[in-house]
């Protein structure tokens, strides 16, 4: 551990403020008798003291330490008002190694980024917020602050804050106290030597744990704004005392430094590339067909467009991806689009799944549909138009009534629900029964003998794929699919 | 091992896929329709390669910690929609003054206020034209198909990096809710540390980031030097794809869902006779100002495919100078152009011109 620093400027301190513009690069730009100074200095001696100054990172809020930057040697971001703890958040998980420091006054914390800086104390992120409380705006020109106190005259407040139309001020620390990660909370002063060395105390404590990692921190400094509020040193450390104090009681609110474990560093990114294959990338399906494999049946040479509708609930929407997986796994170029927007209430549900040897243009399907699958009379009413004249329908044979059709449709009535839930035990089985259905329809419109094994396989895999470490799930599926093909067949 | 790279996927998904496959580390997001599927994605994937996901608690909250990240040196992503992209304005027009690079997912609803969850392409002035404050621009994609989506997110990472902004992928409700089969990329070698990372030191003093230039002439001195990497991009990274567009008398000009319906439409219409063809930007900034001038040469007239009330129209008559006619086919509130509609606005125009 560094020495600690009796003398002089602390080493996480620039020698000179280089950093700032125009002529005066020794001094601060606060103005005379503000707490920012004070503040800045025990912060820069303990991260010093702590040894931690390398891999401190310090988010600068706006307000008046939006300039914290020039002063302070260490990794620093000047951030948008009020969003300190959320950019702190971004900074903390993307370098776990890293000490973040979030560093905001009044209007900043309490106000605008109210809502990011509760938000990280829930999450327990792992930052130390030292949070300036001088009950005003002070770089815009003393404005009320969410800490004003009843009754006190700033630029917005020029007939002195009325609780009755603008409430309380904020008590920050009270409200942080009332959540569950927080570590360690504590109110302290800048008024007197004695208040400055507790205040050091909670600095101390605030910056060790961060350095061990233990979690939230927050630490309300309650400081001088001398030069806004229109008062001489003496009597802004009076108003301070003798008002201030009595909103914003000092003290200890929360302390589990002692019984919160030192926090660990997560484990390191994956990244190496055969490792991110092996996570991201599914195991080939050792029954798979070679990337240059065709279906050799003529009905597969066109863009085929299929519609599926129906009810909520009867898995259309699973049936349409089920089928397309299926067009996948054989080289087709395949598009799956669910009924979206406005189409979605009522219950009804609609897919429309597009294949194609070829770049698919739109993934819509509004006229020139090949096959309609349709299960409540509503889907085939509203369908049937876009089913071309020689298309071929499928429909539940109980739900749907049939108009009269032209004859060129070829129309299959199959009660899939009925097989699924009464023969197989389960409704869910529907979609298989479905398919297998569908193998047999295709079957009698052009699909030759090897695709129609082949189409079969397709399941096969797609279901292993999709069910693959259930068993059983599998086996039930390809069943359903031979009582489906079965049942059309008849 | 033989791996399946072949998948079926959501546009949303893929979005997902292509940034971790680019390096992502990080993803912090806010759950909105019809986006919500790529924070499920990575909440689902980035563990498992003990990358980090955070719900934010807002989209402001979410764009902040990207700034946090992209400050540490880290890749990372967001998405978000309409009127989330609206709350994340403020972020990137910090990103741009930061010249930092992280990638931003708009998967386009309708509006405006809550509007609803359609799909629709009103988000182009906010995206294309800077829509927080000051002048800059941002890198924009527009994908058109869910591959696209895994590769243009995946594509984003360098091209950000390399002019070190913040780049857009924006596309649509239909391109985001759908699925289609698409080849997965391999994953990059990972090799991102940016020298002006925050906290690396040169000559003993820690890189800080920020966007404030007291001095009027600094902060001139930077618009001027975001100006001119504006420029350079539009210049030299324009991306477009064209369709019969070589001998066409009627040019559609469109991007996402709009210019799938485009693509149909151009078959048709070219069966029938008609010289149609499709000019696709595949990304929106830079704009695909080469082509649209070269076919304004030969071509009589524009039709702009678009789910809005008419954005990307402007640079259209923009870029060739309003010297030939530019209509709208358009549909908005979450309605679908349909084939049809665009092939009959296509007859029509054409009997015009």
């Amino acid at each position: 551990m560094s020495e600690k620093v009796k003398f002089g400027r602390s080493k996480v301190f620039f020698d000179t403020f280089h950093r700032r513009p125009g002529p005066i690069k020794k001094n601060m730009h606060y103005c005379p008798g503000c707490g920012h100074g004070i503040l800045h200095k025990l912060v820069a001696e303990v991260i010093e003291y702590h040894g931690i100054q390398e891999n401190t990172t310090l988010i600068a809020p706006v307000g008046c330490a939006v300039f914290a930057y020039y002063y302070f040697n260490v990794g620093s971001i000047s951030v948008p008002h009020g969003r300190a703890p959320a950019v702190g958040t971004g900074a903390g998980r993307a370098n776990p190694e890293s000490y973040v420091i979030s560093y905001q006054g009044d209007g900043d914390l309490a106000a605008i980024g109210f809502n990011e800086f509760l938000q990280a104390a829930n999450r327990g992120e792992k930052m130390t917020v030292f949070f300036v409380n001088n009950s005003n705006y002070g770089m815009t020109g003393g404005q009320m602050a969410p800490t004003t106190l009843p009754g006190q005259k700033t630029t917005t407040s020029p007939y002195g804050r009325n609780p009755e139309t603008e409430g309380y001020p904020t008590p920050v620390c009270e409200i942080v106290n009332s959540l569950t990660a927080p570590v360690y909370i504590e109110r302290v002063a800048l008024t007197t030597p004695g208040r400055v060395a507790a205040a050091k105390k909670a600095v101390y404590k605030g910056i060790q744990n961060l350095k061990e990692r233990k979690g939230f921190s927050l630490i309300e400094v309650v400081a001088p704004c001398p030069i806004n509020l229109k008062m001489s040193a003496d009597q802004v450390n009076e108003f301070i005392e003798k008002q201030m104090l009595n909103y914003f009681p000092l003290g200890c609110l929360r302390d589990k430094t002692a019984e919160t474990p030192e926090g660990k560093l997560p484990p390191p990114v994956i990244r190496d590339e055969e490792a991110v294959r092996e996570i991201l990338f599914p195991l080939r399906n050792e029954n798979a067909v070679a990337a240059d494999f065709r279906n050799t049946s003529g009905i597969f040479d066109q863009e085929l467009r299929v519609k599926i509708g129906g009810f909520g609930g009867q898995g259309v929407l699973s049936l349409g991806v089920m089928l397309a997986n299926m067009a996948r796994l054989r080289n087709f170029n395949v598009s799956w689009m669910p009924s979206y927007g406005p189409e979605q209430r009522g219950g009804a549900a609609c897919c429309a799944v597009t294949v194609s040897r070829k770049a698919i243009p739109s993934p819509i399907i509004d006229r020139g549909g090949n096959l309609l699958i349709a299960m409540t009379q509503a889907a085939f009413d509203k369908y049937i138009g876009e089913l071309r004249e020689d298309g071929i329908l499928i429909y539940d044979h109980t739900a749907v009534k049939l108009p009269q059709l032209p004859a060129t449709m070829k129309t299959y009535g199959i009660d899939a629900l009925d097989i699924a839930g009464n023969q197989l035990g389960n409704s869910k089985f529907a979609n298989s029964v479905l398919i297998g259905a569908l193998a047999a329809v295709l079957a009698e419109n052009g699909m030759n003998e090897a695709d129609q094994a082949d189409f079969s396989n397709a399941f096969k895999e797609a279901v292993e794929e999709k069910f693959g470490k259930k068993p059983g799930a599998v086996e039930a599926n390809i069943n359903a699919y031979a009582a489906g093909l079965k049942a059309m067949q008849k | 091992m033989a791996y399946n790279k072949r998948l079926l996927l959501k546009g949303n998904e893929a979005a997902v896929y292509g940034a971790l496959l680019a390096g992502c580390d990080c993803y912090f997001g806010y759950p909105i329709t019809p986006a919500s599927e790529i924070a499920q994605a990575a909440a689902l994937l980035f563990p498992k390669l003990n990358r980090t996901f955070v719900q934010a608690e807002s989209e402001i909250g979410a764009i902040n910690m990207v700034i946090g990240c992209a400050a540490a040196g880290r890749r990372t992503m967001t998405a978000s929609s309409g009127l989330g992209i609206s709350l994340k304005q403020e972020g990137m027009s910090y990103l741009a003054a930061y010249e930092m690079p992280a990638v931003i997912v708009d998967v386009m609803r309708g509006g405006p206020g809550l509007g609803n969850i359609g799909p629709e392409q009103s988000d182009y002035f906010q995206v294309v034209k800077g829509g927080g404050h000051g002048s800059y621009r941002c890198l924009v994609f527009t994908p058109n198909s869910v591959q696209e989506m895994c590769d243009m997110v995946y594509e984003a990472f360098p091209m950000a990096e390399k002019y070190r902004m913040p780049a857009y992928v924006l596309t649509d409700g239909v391109i985001g809710q759908m699925m289609e089969s698409l080849e997965l990329p391999e994953p990059v070698k990972y090799d991102y540390d940016p020298e002006w990372k925050m906290g690396r030191r040169v000559n003993g003093e820690a890189n800080i980031i920020s966007s404030i230039y007291m001095e009027y002439n600094d902060l001139e001195a930077l618009n001027h030097r975001l100006q001119d990497k504006y420029a350079l991009i539009q210049k030299t990274e324009q991306r477009v794809e064209e369709i019969a567009v070589d001998d066409a008398d009627l040019i559609l000009v469109a991007y996402g869902i709009s210019s799938r319906v485009g693509q149909g439409a151009v078959e048709i219409l070219r069966q029938e006779g008609l010289k149609v063809g499709l000019i696709r930007p595949k990304m929106v900034f830079p704009f695909p100002q080469d082509s649209l001038k070269r076919a304004a040469e030969h071509a009589k007239g524009f039709l702009c495919l678009e789910h809005s009330a008419g954005q990307m129209i402007e640079d259209v008559r923009l870029t060739i100078e309003c010297k030939r006619p530019v209509k709208l086919c358009n549909r908005m509130g979450g309605n679908l152009l349909t084939v049809a509609d665009v092939c009959d606005a296509a007859r029509n125009m054409m009997k015009e011109i």
